[in-house]
């Protein structure tokens, strides 16, 4: 028992190192959030709050639900890749609230050259203007309508 | 019951913590989604892309991106007969309104759009001393933005140029790759937006994807391979000039 008596300063520490480990694992279980480590080394319920923020581009598969008749002119003509908001800008607040919420009218005169201005870095296939030479200021659906853009009278080239 | 100085203290922390969580709320999830059935990936074709900067508009308004910052931008090489090993590259307001004429048109020029090439072992998860920013089971590189501690080490880790600090937030921020539409069964906006299908969505684990189709008859680059990456960013017609 007298070894045991001097070793009273050896199981004081111990106790204090007990003391500690067991704050470190309360402090762990309350500071560290359930779901870290459920997927990997970090909080699992991020994954889900990501996902769940909101759309802004419903999606060309909302617009067509409605407007069939517009998707039918647009398959003929050159303009079949392009999806709806590529123009019309993002309208998830339309898909959603049709009757009240109204896309804006565009304004061909800006928008067409987006895409058609002449540039020596664009593919050599893609057509492409220089839109004061091609129209003079005039707006594109003049002559083009922009779901599908090509005139039939210019077919029969000179 | 008299409030005493203590009492009031411990319930204001504890109503504090209750409000927290109360506007937390509780995240919304797709019921129909199951993170390991998917590897997604990007298939971006610079033989398609004209510049238009659709992409880099379609990104800003979806992801609500602060001005003067990109998750995707267009960056526009210039390559002269003299110039093969140090190209001029120009991206004004990363291409988010198109680009001028150039001042010689001769040479090569072409059109690349960049963003997070979601390697499978980046460097930016990687030095992250939180594990804020981590690889999903589905093969995205995301941020957690309530654990970033803003300390930026992911930016400089990133070889791609990818990720900024958000000046309103304080905390690193990329592309999801649109990971709230993806899941969704949508495609991400820059695709969505893309005018002539030069970038695409990919799914590598999904057999009826079109990607395995291009890939056995096109040959695809990496950006910087020589880095390890693993970028699942695939570029179509891509020069060797491009950094």
């Amino acid at each position: 028992m007298k070894d045991l008596k001097d070793a009273g300063h050896l199981l004081r520490l111990a106790a204090v190192f007990v003391a500690v480990f067991l704050i470190f694992l309360l402090a762990r279980g309350s500071f560290v959030p359930k779901s870290f480590g459920r997927y990997g080394h970090f909080r699992g319920d991020a994954l889900a709050e990501i996902a769940s923020r909101p759309i802004a581009y419903a999606g060309h598969q909302a617009c067509e639900n409605c407007h069939g008749d517009v998707v039918e002119v647009k398959s003929q003509g050159k303009h079949k890749g392009v999806n709806c908001e590529s123009c019309h800008g993002p309208q998830a607040a339309h898909a959603d609230d049709p009757a009240s919420v109204q896309p804006a009218k565009l304004d061909t005169t800006s928008l067409c050259p987006r895409c058609h201005t002449a540039n020596a870095a664009k593919p050599k296939n893609f057509p492409q203007v220089s839109p004061e030479d091609h129209s003079g200021g005039q707006p594109c659906d003049t002559c083009h309508k922009p779901h599908s853009p090509a005139i039939e009278q210019a077919e029969a080239k000179p | 019951m008299s409030m005493t100085r203590r009492h009031f203290i411990l319930l204001t922390a504890a109503a504090a913590t209750a409000w927290e969580s109360i506007l937390a709320g509780t995240p919304e999830t797709s019921p129909n989604y199951n993170a390991y059935d998917h590897w997604w990936g990007m298939l971006i074709n610079i033989e398609e892309c004209i510049g238009c900067g659709s992409c880099v508009r379609a990104c800003q308004q979806e992801n609500k991106v602060p001005d003067g910052y990109f998750r995707t931008w267009v960056e526009r090489y210039h390559v002269a007969d003299w110039t093969v090993e140090s190209p001029a590259v120009d991206s004004p307001d990363g291409g988010k309104n198109g680009f001028p004429e150039l001042k010689d048109p001769n040479g090569k020029n072409f059109f690349v759009p960049k963003l997070c090439n979601h390697c499978a072992n980046s460097p930016c998860t990687q030095v992250c001393p939180v594990g804020a920013t981590f690889d999903s089971p589905d093969g995205v590189v995301l941020i957690d933005s309530k654990y970033c501690l803003g300390c930026r080490y992911c930016i400089q880790a990133c070889p791609y140029g990818c990720r900024f600090l958000n000046p309103d937030t304080h905390t690193a921020e990329k592309c999801t790759l649109c990971y709230h539409r993806i899941t969704k069964g949508l495609t991400t906006a820059c695709c969505e937006n893309c005018p002539t299908g030069a970038r695409q969505l990919v799914d590598f684990k999904n057999p009826r994807d079109p990607v395995h189709e291009f890939l056995k008859t096109h040959s695809v680059q990496v950006l910087k391979p020589y880095m390890a990456t693993k970028a699942k960013v695939y570029y179509y017609g891509l020069d060797g000039s491009v950094r």
